[in-house]
């Protein structure tokens, strides 16, 4: 047994030298038209050979290992206690969420113009998360091209507002429901299909989309975009220094104040966090009626649930038109906080940060994806040296999720009622 | 005449490069078929077989070495090593451990693993398409009309024949070593297998490490073909591979030989005839339109759904 461990561990240790040595050791220079081969730093040839190690002592002693650490006393004391009531749960998430919510409110007014900025990006990627957390977590339908949704709300601001020359307001219902309705149109033949099937439609799908809009020169644009997309105003006041549009007054000559930059970035950040709260309240309100009961069945045991009578087109199509709809609500969003799109801000990895998000937090729970959008996105702002393995640590920590923890960090608790029994 | 000349061309261009999408289908079929799962980092495998076969060719070229035919061949079997073992590595760490829990969950480790392998290569080889080399040069020039001139490159006439022998080599495996019984029978009950003694967790393995190999060998001749490798060159054609294997009908090795060379053609007339810049557009569209309509496939067969 032990000869054989070894064995096992000598192989592995190999195979890990194998794929790292001539990825990592040699690097390809690129001088015109000669490539050259150098050699890394000695630091990066000692990192390999310590992961050789590493691997070959984990594997080696795999079982005493695994032993040692099973016979630890667990860390986590929350584990043993008992979990909390119900009642007092659900009172102490709604305190925790309106804290948060009144914090948010006031803190812009506090910081740099660059914080609210990033809270603001940090707010789209909510809606985003929270919508994308209807179809895969709750319907549990995994859908890799959302981003294209995102893109349909944000293109059809985008153009409305150069060809017609339409306001924020307006454009943020319009932007949704063809959003939503994209999402109809596509969810209609597809969503018969099998749940790895439709991951890889929905992807197809992202692609065409950014791929027209790339192409469509003519009307989007193409890689060069849209640009000049007007800010949202307050009851027909602008933020601009001089107004632009004839009828409208500006923000800090009617109220008497000194004109700053800085308000129409809270301003804009106020109304990202107004839609996500909103979002946040519509898609909570939709997961405690029956249709969104009917997600969960529907994702739990598909046989079971429709031989109980529920329709598998209607439930799943409403839930990927919901998710589609409030993508577009971020997408108006996200247009008029650039003020430009292009095609670029609507690449597949968008859609993959997107559902890590949702993975991370918890699939179908809100907390835990609200929170896991925030760090997600702050995260790789606070550590700046590491924001160029932001990728690299977001596809490991999916990997390391789906093994260990695939219910997520903060995994969504279901409203129950617990039967006492009669005395 | 030069109508069909030219029809001709658009054949040529895209059976080459179907037949090395066919190669990398057959990596995603042979898993789906075995554990029905999408292995979403075969792209990923694809393009580190590439770039290691551009810095094997570099590393010889710059020990002096000249002969051609060897440095193709060190070239190769260097890719096929490192891709292999990163299959087999990736199989270990991203999919045993999920393996039989919900089918979206070994779905999400593979998105996982694919952004991971693709970010481990952008951030050891940088980010920035690195030229390879055309190795191989000239071709046949024939029925010139004046106004265009068909031709067959050498570098086409590889690609036809090293799939050919890929892909005879691969049918002779399956059909007569036992290590191909054993894999026909887990594909068809991993259960039944691993009772009648069928080490499956080997197999499966195996299985990974033969698609593995198959997309290092596309990934050489595909990376001398379009003449640059960079860290993304993985992903489209791993999704237009994963469209010819489900064309083909996923889980068959034959259905993913035609899926890729229909797939092939069908891009080629598109940039020949319409605009290279929709061919893309056309495969996804042809892998949803297949989906939609026949979910099975050309050769695959039927799910039956048991309760």
């Amino acid at each position: 047994m032990a000869a054989n461990n070894y064995r096992h561990a000598l192989f592995c240790a190999i195979i890990t030298l194998i794929i790292s040595v001539p990825i990592l050791g040699l690097n390809l220079e690129a001088e015109g038209v000669n490539i050259t081969l150098t050699g890394a730093t000695t630091s990066t040839y000692i990192a390999i050979a310590l992961a050789a190690v590493s691997v070959f002592v984990f594997q080696a002693f795999r079982d005493s290992l695994m032993g040692t650490l099973g016979t630890l006393p667990k860390l986590n004391p929350l584990a043993k206690k008992e979990p909390m009531e119900q009642s007092k749960r659900v009172k102490l998430e709604f305190w925790v969420m309106t804290g948060l919510v009144v914090l948010a409110l006031f803190w812009p007014f506090f910081v740099s113009r660059g914080s609210v900025d990033l809270a603001t990006l940090v707010l789209i990627y909510i809606m985003l998360a929270l919508g994308l957390n209807v179809v895969v977590g709750l319907a549990g339908l995994l859908d890799l091209g959302y981003v294209a949704f995102y893109a349909v709300g944000a293109y059809t601001f985008a153009l409305l507002s150069q060809y017609t020359g339409i306001s924020f307001w307006m454009a943020l219902p319009l932007g949704a429901l063809l959003a939503g309705l994209f999402g109809l149109l596509l969810g209609f033949p597809v969503l018969r299909l099998r749940g790895d099937y439709l991951a890889i439609v929905t992807l197809g799908f992202g692609e065409i989309i950014r791929i027209l809009l790339n192409n469509w020169t003519s009307v989007t644009g193409g890689p060069n975009g849209i640009g000049g997309i007007p800010d949202p105003t307050l009851f027909g006041m602008e933020f601009g220094r001089r107004v632009k549009e004839e009828g409208n007054t500006s923000f800090h000559e009617t109220f008497g104040i000194a004109y700053s930059g800085e308000h129409k970035v809270i301003f804009l950040y106020l109304i990202a966090l107004v839609l996500a709260v909103i979002t946040a309240l519509i898609i909570r309100r939709f997961m405690r009626m029956p249709v969104g009961r009917a997600w969960e069945a529907l994702r739990e045991d598909e046989i079971a649930a429709r031989s109980l009578g529920l329709s598998r087109t209607a439930v799943k199509l409403s839930a990927f038109t919901i998710g589609a709809f409030f993508a577009g609500f971020a997408g108006t969003v996200f247009a008029s906080k650039q003020g430009f799109i292009s095609p670029e801000s609507f690449v597949f990895l968008e859609s993959a940060i997107i559902l890590a998000i949702v993975v991370l937090g918890g699939m179908g729970s809100q907390l835990g994806v609200i929170l896991a959008a925030i760090a997600v996105t702050i995260l790789p702002e606070l550590a700046r040296e590491f924001s160029e393995y932001r990728m690299l640590i977001f596809g490991a920590a999916m990997v390391l999720m789906m093994v260990w923890r695939p219910q997520g960090m903060l995994p969504m608790r279901r409203i129950h009622i617990k039967l006492h029994k009669q005395e | 005449m030069q109508d069909l000349l030219y029809f001709s061309q658009q054949l040529i261009n895209g059976l080459t490069i179907g037949s090395a999408y066919a190669l990398i289908a057959i990596g995603y079929t042979m898993v789906y078929g075995i554990i029905g799962m999408i292995n979403f980092a075969h792209g990923e495998i694809y393009m580190i077989g590439a770039y290691t076969a551009l810095i094997a060719i570099t590393g010889l070229t710059a020990l002096g070495l000249a002969w051609l035919p060897l440095i193709l061949i060190v070239a190769l079997l260097c890719a096929i090593i490192v891709s292999s073992s990163m299959g087999w590595a990736v199989e270990r760490v991203a999919y045993r451990p999920v393996r039989g829990r919900h089918r979206l969950i070994p779905l999400i480790s593979a998105i996982g693993m694919s952004i991971f392998l693709q970010n481990y290569v952008h951030l050891a080889q940088g980010s920035r398409n690195i030229g390879f080399p055309a190795l191989i040069e000239g071709g046949f020039n024939f029925g010139s009309d004046g106004h265009f001139e068909m031709s067959l490159s050498y570098m086409q006439i590889t690609i036809f024949i090293t799939t050919l022998v890929c892909m005879t080599a691969l049918s002779l495996f399956i059909s007569r070593s036992r290590t191909g019984r054993a894999c026909r029978a887990v594909s068809q009950d991993l259960g039944m297998a691993s009772l009648l003694g069928i080490d499956t967790n080997r197999i499966i393995s195996a299985t990974f490490i033969i698609g593995a190999a198959l997309a290092a060998v596309a990934g050489l001749l595909l990376g001398m073909y379009y003449g640059s490798v960079d860290p993304l060159f993985g992903f489209i054609a791993g999704l237009k591979a994963f469209t010819a294997a489900v064309l083909g009908g996923i889980g068959s090795i034959p259905g993913a030989m035609l899926g890729g060379l229909i797939l092939g053609v069908s891009e080629s007339l598109t940039s020949g005839y319409l605009s290279g810049e929709y061919k893309d557009v056309v495969s996804f569209g042809l892998l949803i339109l297949i989906l939609l309509f026949k979910p099975t496939g050309l050769l695959g067969k039927p799910e039956v759904e048991k309760i």
